[in-house]
């Protein structure tokens, strides 16, 4: 049986590193190739040596696709390419494509520039890297080869995400990456059409929350915001560069104008402003609101959100700063934190989800001492508020999304074990559809019935037509005959006379004959004229002719009478009749072996 | 029946009026129709080639063809259809014949069997729909003749069976359009159950067989047939009720969109059947049931299917409040643990005491753990679909979630208390539509329910809102509020004084709003009035300064409060009761009048006002019937004292509109109805009838005025006042022709040659005519009319010449009883007023000459009836040019009930001036007498509407509506 092996190297039932190899109708494909953000060392790369221990992946992927921009699902990609050798396509989308290698180079400066780390990708090879990836238009489908087809949807989640349709002949999978199902600010909710795959991989980060309506976090958020620089504290928003950041800047932006508030909202600088502009120029991968009035006024050219600058972080009085990255694992946004953290009067507000490990983890689990490097100690006195702005679907949302592809199995990756187990257990139940959750490096391998196609001559098709009822009934397989011939890769079904033209092959005949025993006194003639009138009589609506040579013939069949040389009495009846007549040429011999009647 | 049978008398009375007079025009179409046909004729028989014949027939299509020439074009027609072998060509010749048979006044049962005909020998499929098109029109044309629709059926069944999609879709719409889902049972009885033939069963069974149909167009053309049959009264059986349901989870989007609103028209017609749950054994009402199932279409893949369903949602009133309140339910977990949404938390927040939410760290803990087996993630039934809804996406959808919340909410207060939250909510939607439309409704459902502070709170912060339109509604919503506490009060009057600053434009709204919200709350507003006032118990604090439209804010809020609460004019210091006597003269329609002890001189003019104000309604409106009886004693207008009587009446109308407001309506409509008989009876004393033709020449000219001042007010009467009834409609148009009869007498007097004279004899009988056509039923109440007369001679005065004529006229008028005015119950004149420009400026506009300036209006108009087409913009330039400028109808809001805002630009331009100067802005009410109420109120089936052609005797014209504004412009020349 044909089937579709899956197999993830990372975000097997864990969360970061998205790397998910698919083998389907012989095709591998490996879906996003993401780095770890909880992890310095090489536990921070997916494991390639998975899929060959010496030498380039070249050979054994067809195709990399990437749904999105965020490091979890792109970070690993130049090391791949570059450092471990592939050379075939990838895929992505414009966006995304505009927007990642932005994140890669800030990846890559944080890691060497910062921390030293040697043996790492260079600007170069982001840059070569880059030239090898194909752009995806949304619901464009795409051939990787003649077998292979991609098609991309809409995710929601960060600016360009999309989800994957990846098909070979009528197996297919979709593989979802981040997706989000209830719009925000600046993104609409991810869509698919009832594509029905046999697999689908979704994320499944919120496997056990339903949230809130998104306007009450947007109050909530709002007024924690508005009340913390009313009474003078600061604001401390750590966000990934891009996706989250957008749509609270949306947020706070259109807030501040309507408000009329003056406190200052900064931006941490370098790559946010080049994000901004591409979030500029992609409009069409927003939400309704913002397609709509961007002929007025481009919502992402903000009024109140200024650069920020290093040292505004010591300046006196209320002020609001987004800070990368989202975790508080490193960069600007620790040490804002580690500023502010001494005073009461300030707030962080985590907008999105965190890695165990993270400093931003810890101290949403209460943590009120944090040890820094150098076994130094930091007091957190500032209020820590948790506000689930990450743009992922809830349970409610996989559901729904499961409701909208209609899929025949399904796999979760990208989230936590214990969380997974229970939504396993829901989507089992309540569509009664497997489900599974591979760890890292665990294979799943999913049977599939894939329908063959095959090609049906149109004349063969209208002769069935014309035998047949009024219309084809959907529901009720027919049965005809035809010779089925499978050259060159393709099956084709046609009428016998046509296989036989076109093999070039002679048609051979196959007939039975019969011989009965009759007794009757009259002459061979008048016996033959008796058979006649008594099959006249008993088959009326088939043509019975009478020959001058001795014989009747009934459709294809033929009658002949002899006399035995010892018996005249006995008659001895020869009946011959072709295959396809079978059916009559039994029921005559059967009819003539009762006698006829005197 | 009695009725009806007079209706149909008088029907075929004025046929026969038609018929004579349309025997000039129908001699002229006999002359034209055989070259028309003929034309035709020989266009196609020369046509070289299919694109020709093609060209030919596109071009014949754009001409119109009359009545009595159809039926040779369609044999002409038919007959090249049968020789054509182009299938382009037959489809264009199938389509025109259903555009022939759509011809008024043509009976196409003449074209049944031919039309049939040509359906059993087409091959092509296209053509073969096409026709089947064509038989659907002309069915649809015959819906009295049972045996022709009968073919028409057989035939759609026959076809049913086609392989090609297009021509199933037809048959299934002509089966939706003309099937009746059962026989009359009589008949079957009659003929035996084995005489009727299979295909005639039973329309709905056939129909719904087609819901199963492999290609999803004709899946949707089935359930529109089927709802087709439901929207011409046809009994659906609940059987199909399993096959709609299934059809909700169609894969085609279309198809989807209309099982939604089968489903629904099912949950309509039987909403009490039972029907059970698969996989369990209980059962639920069909409407529960189906309103589940609509629930689950709210988050369906398609916007469209979206929309639809939260629209029909909206009109299922029937549910039951379990489900209902399901909708607005979404179980929210965190990590496995049951959470609360916020609106729960704000509310137990609110009912301990506690009311700043979000300071305190984690207060949205998940707590108790959720039982893992218990959690339903998908929910079949109701749950949170209109959470859902709010939250789409698409903002249509959005809009249709809160139409449908505010419905249901108006029928029940319980699920009116529980949405509040999230209309609340959408207040702050991206888009402003939403944010606007949820407004609207909160006020439509705000006879329900009480605003906590916290919500009052978020409803307030919309206060700060750019747009105009967010923060009148938002007004408009607190002129309804009801509040619960007294710092509920004292918030709202502090955010709107906080929106009087930011917006100064809004003055005129904001004091309204506290107007409503003093009177509302009175008990709430009297523990903070010192504070509001700030008076002091011991010392004098500085007085206000009572220019500030802050201060005058704060005491409309007193005062209305004051009004129902005896006590409170004991808190206010002098300058308050100095600064009332002010405002309640300059700003009457927002102070009440206040009992205020130890003041004398306003007390006593106060009680008497407000004496004629509680028992005045009843009084007046007897004193407004009394006069109509008076007048109506009156026989003969002519008696010396009748006219002063007339003029005194006129009078007291005049007078007693303005007193009471409520009457002012039906006063000024009685004033100028007396005011028309007045100066009529005066014109016909006048010395002129008598006189010998050049001499009465200036008599002539008071007279025409006088005529023309009656055409003039009779425009007014029948246009600006609505809630008017046929009779008076009737007797208004009798009035004019009086004074059309006065003026054609004029003319006839004083222009020499009948010819002239001729046509407009022939444009008064046509008046005439139309009189009689449209107001048949009303004519018995036209007992000695001058109308009366004049029908009664109408025989004579076709066939008279024009000057004897104007002698009959001239006698009828004279003997002609002056018809007295019922009085309908409620009349409402129409009237506007402009808010801005106030005229009040002495800075003049300045522009460019050449160029445009644009100057805002602002205008209120009450009363008027379709304000989007009838009302315009004039400006009137000092050198006497008049601009007319159409406002778009995007520019005319409802705030409420008979009242209609116009805030719109009118664009200005004018060569340069040397100085200064004033132009006029009015508004105006345009009218045409074609599309008057009677026509549109006139039963589709009425047969004289082929008759004239309307636009012979439609007069278009204005009437002004508002007073003018001045406004000051300066043009002034281009620099170069």
């Amino acid at each position: 049986m044909p089937e579709i092996r899956v197999t993830p190297l990372g975000a097997g039932q864990d969360v970061g590193r998205s790397c998910i190899l698919v083998s389907i109708g012989g095709k591998n494909i490996m879906l996003d190739c993401g780095m770890h953000m909880g992890y310095n060392d090489d536990r921070r790369f997916p494991d390639f040596s998975y899929i060959t221990q010496n030498g380039r992946l070249t050979e054994f992927l067809d195709c990399v696709i990437i749904s999105h921009f965020h490091l979890d699902h792109c970070g690993a990609l130049p090391y791949m390419s570059e450092m471990v050798g592939y050379d075939g396509p990838i895929y992505m989308t414009h966006p995304t494509k505009a927007i990642c290698p932005i994140l890669l180079e800030d990846f890559r400066k944080i890691t060497v520039d910062k921390k030293g780390e040697t043996n790492f990708f260079t600007s170069q090879m982001i840059k070569d890297c880059m030239k090898k990836v194909v752009p995806l238009n949304l619901h464009q489908t795409v051939q990787v080869d003649e077998e292979l087809e991609i098609k991309a949807y809409y995710a929601g989640h960060v600016l360009g995400a999309a989800m994957v349709q990846i098909k070979v002949g009528s197996e297919s999978v979709v593989y979802t990456g981040d997706y989000n199902m209830t719009p925000d600010r600046h993104l609409g909710a991810a869509w698919i059409d009832k594509c029905r795959p046999d697999l689908l991989i979704s994320e499944s980060t919120y496997a056990t929350t339903i949230r809130d309506s998104k306007r009450c976090r947007e109050r909530d958020f709002l007024k924690k915001v508005h009340e913390t620089v009313e009474r003078g504290g600061k604001v401390l928003i750590p966000v990934f560069a891009l996706g989250r950041a957008q749509e609270l800047c949306i947020l706070l932006e259109t807030f501040w104008e309507r408000m009329n508030l003056k406190a200052p909202i900064y931006f941490s600088t370098g790559l946010t402003e080049k994000a901004n502009h591409y979030y500029k120029l992609f409009i069409t991968w927003t939400n309704q609101k913002i397609r709509k009035t961007f002929v007025q006024r481009n919502m992402f050219e903000f009024k109140h959100i200024k650069a920020f600058d290093r040292s505004y972080a010591d300046n006196p009085g209320p002020m609001v700063v987004f800070a990368t990255p989202g975790m508080l694992h490193a960069g600007q946004s620790l040490l804002i934190f580690k500023k502010w953290a001494g005073n009461e009067k300030n707030m962080v507000i985590m907008p999105g989800y965190c890695v165990q490990g993270t400093v931003g983890h810890k101290i949403l689990n209460g943590q009120k001492k944090l040890e820094m490097e150098g076994r130094a100690t930091l007091d957190v006195k500032l209020q820590v508020e948790y506000m689930s702005f990450s743009a992922h679907a809830d349970a409610k949302g996989i559901m729904q999304l499961i409701r909208m592809a209609e899929p025949r199995n399904m796999l979760l990756v990208h989230g936590e074990a214990k969380k997974m187990e229970f939504l396993k257990d829901k989507i089992e139940q309540e569509f009664s559809i497997s489900c599974y959750m591979p760890a890292n490096g665990e294979t799943t391998s999913i049977v599939t019935n894939p329908s063959v196609p095959v090609d049906i001559s149109l004349n063969l098709l209208k002769r069935e037509m014309a035998l047949g009822g009024p219309l084809p009934d959907a529901k009720r397989p027919r049965t005809m005959h035809g010779t089925l011939i499978m050259k060159d890769d393709s099956l084709r079904l046609v009428s016998p006379e046509q296989a036989l033209k076109e093999l070039g092959l002679s048609e051979h005949q196959l007939r039975f004959t019969c011989r009965v025993l009759l007794h009757d006194p009259h002459s061979d003639t008048d016996t033959l004229g008796r058979i006649y009138t008594h099959l006249k009589s008993v088959l009326k609506s088939y043509s019975i002719q009478h020959v001058s040579d001795g014989t009747v013939i009934v459709e294809s069949i033929v009658i002949k009478v002899t006399s035995s040389a010892e018996e005249p009495n006995l008659k001895v009846i020869l009946l011959s009749w072709s295959y396809q007549d079978e059916e009559l040429g039994s029921f005559l011999s059967t009819l003539l072996k009762k006698g006829l009647p005197s | 029946m009695a009725a009806h049978l007079k209706k149909r008398v008088y029907e075929e009375f004025s046929k026969v009026s038609q018929v004579t007079l349309e025997e000039v025009p129908a001699k002229k179409l006999r002359l034209t129709k055989p070259s028309k046909s003929a034309a035709l004729h020989i266009d196609l028989c020369k046509a070289s080639s299919p694109t020709d014949a093609l060209q030919h027939l596109l071009n014949f299509a754009r001409k119109p063809v009359e009545a009595e020439s159809v039926e040779g074009v369609v044999r002409i027609l038919l007959e090249h259809y049968y020789k054509e072998s182009d299938n382009s060509v037959r489809l264009k010749i199938a389509s025109l014949l259903g555009l022939l048979s759509k011809t008024q006044g043509f009976s196409p049962d003449c074209v049944v069997d031919d039309a049939i005909n040509t359906l059993n020998s087409e091959k092509s499929n296209q053509v073969l729909a096409q026709l089947l098109d064509t038989l659907l029109i002309i069915g649809s044309q015959l819906p009295d003749k049972i045996a022709v629709i009968q073919r028409l059926i057989d035939v759609a069944c026959k076809h049913l069976s086609s392989t090609y999609f297009g021509v199933r879709n037809k048959c299934l719409q002509l089966l939706g359009c003309l099937g009746t889902v059962d026989k009359p049972l009589s008949k079957e009885t009659d003929t035996g159950p084995g005489a009727q033939t299979s295909p005639v069963r039973d329309v709905q069974s056939v129909i719904s067989d087609f819901f199963q149909d492999q290609d999803p167009r004709v899946r949707t053309a089935a359930i529109k047939a089927m709802l087709q049959l439901h929207e011409r009264g046809m009994k659906i059986q609940q059987t199909i009720y399993n096959q709609a349901c299934k059809l909700l989870s169609d894969d085609y989007e279309q198809v989807r969109s209309a099982a939604v609103q089968m489903v629904w028209v099912l949950s309509q017609l039987y909403p009490e059947s039972i029907v059970p749950i698969p996989s369990s054994n209980e059962e639920i009402r069909l409407v529960d049931d189906s309103f589940g199932k609509i629930c689950h279409m709210v988050s369906d893949g398609s916007w469209v299917v979206r929309v639809q369903a939260a629209k029909l949602l909206g009109s299922m009133h029937q549910v039951s409040p379990h489900f209902l309140e399901q909708t607005l339910d979404k179980k929210l977990m965190s990590d496995l643990r049951r959470k609360r949404t916020a609106h729960e938390r704000a509310k137990e927040l609110y009912a301990s005491g506690e009311f700043s939410s979000g300071r305190r760290w984690a207060d949205d803990a998940p707590k108790e753990k959720v039982d893992t087996s218990g959690v339903n993630l998908i929910d079949s039934g109701a749950c949170g679909a209109f959470v859902h809804g709010l939250e789409d996406e698409m903002y249509e959808v959005r809009i249709s979630a809160v139409e449908a919340l505010c419905s249901l909410a108006q029928s029940s207060p319980s699920f009116a208390e529980k949405c509040l939250d999230f209309l609340v909510d959408m207040f702050n939607d991206e888009i402003e539509e939403v944010r606007l439309q949820s407004i609207h409704v909160l006020r439509q459902i705000s006879t329900h329910i009480t605003l906590r502070e916290d919500q009052l709170d978020t409803v307030l912060a919309v206060l700060e809102d750019s747009s105009r339109d967010i923060r009148e509604a938002l007004h408009e919503l607190l002129c309804y509020t009801n509040v619960s506490t007294k710092d509920c009060i004292q918030l709202a009057l502090v955010e709107l004084l906080k929106n009087l600053t930011k917006y100064p434009t809004d003055r005129n709204s904001v004091w309204k709003c506290l107007k409503f919200l003093g009177a509302r709350h009175p008990t709430l507003v009297l523990p903070i009035v010192p504070e509001l006032l700030s008076t002091h118990p011991y010392f004098d604090t500085p007085e206000p300064d009572m220019d500030d439209p802050a201060y005058i804010a704060v005491l409309v809020l007193v005062f209305n409060a004051a009004k129902s609460c005896p006590t409170m004019p004991a808190l206010f210091s002098d300058h308050t009761f100095r600064h009332y006597a002010y405002l309640r003269d300059s700003l009457s329609h927002l102070v009440p009048h206040l009992r205020l002890p130890g003041r004398k001189q306003t007390a006593g003019s106060g009680l008497e006002v407000s004496g004629v104000g509680s028992g005045s309604l009843e009084s007046a409106q007897n004193f407004l019937q009394d006069s109509l009886i008076r007048v109506s004693a009156l026989h003969n207008l002519e008696t010396p004292g009748a006219q002063d009587l007339l003029e005194f009446t006129i009078r007291d109308l005049q007078r007693l509109g303005e007193l009471q407001t409520e009457l002012a309506g039906s006063a000024d409509f009685c004033a100028t109805y007396l005011h028309c008989q007045l100066l009529l009876t005066k014109a016909l004393q006048e010395k002129l009838w008598t006189m010998a033709v050049p001499l009465c020449l200036k008599q002539n000219a008071k007279v025409s005025t006088a005529a023309r001042q009656i055409l003039d007010e009779t425009y007014k009467l029948e246009f600006l006042y609505s809630g008017l009834e046929t009779q008076q409609i009737a007797t208004i148009h009798n009035v004019r022709l009086q004074a059309k009869a006065l003026q054609l007498i004029l003319t006839a007097r004083s222009k020499q040659g009948v010819d002239r004279v001729l046509g407009v004899c022939e444009k008064f009988l046509q008046d005439v005519e139309s009189f009689q056509r449209l107001f048949m039923i009303e004519l018995p109440h036209f007992q000695d009319s001058f109308v009366e007369k004049l029908l009664e001679l109408m025989p004579r005065l076709t066939a008279c010449k024009p000057l004897d004529l104007v002698k009959i006229l001239q006698t009828t008028l004279r003997q002609s009883r002056f018809i007295h005015l019922k009085l309908p119950e409620q009349i409402h004149r129409a009237s506007a007023t402009i808010i801005e420009p106030t005229g009040e400026s002495d800075n003049p506009l300045k522009f460019t000459s050449g160029l445009v300036v644009a100057l805002d209006i602002d205008a209120t108009l009450e009363h008027v009836q379709d304000p989007q087409t009838t009302v315009k913009v004039q400006v009137l330039y000092p050198d006497g040019q008049s601009h007319i400028i159409h406002p778009k109808p995007g520019d005319f809001r409802t705030p409420g009930p008979g009242r209609v805002r116009l805030i719109t630009q009118v664009y200005l331009s004018h060569s340069a001036w040397t100085e200064a100067c004033q132009i006029e802005v009015r508004l105006l009410l345009a009218y045409s007498s074609s599309s008057s109420k009677q026509s549109v109120s006139k039963p589709a089936w009425n047969e004289s509407m082929d008759g004239l052609p309307s636009s012979e005797s439609c007069i278009e014209g204005t009437i002004h509506l508002s007073k003018p504004v001045k406004v000051f412009i300066m043009p002034k020349p281009t620099r170069r």
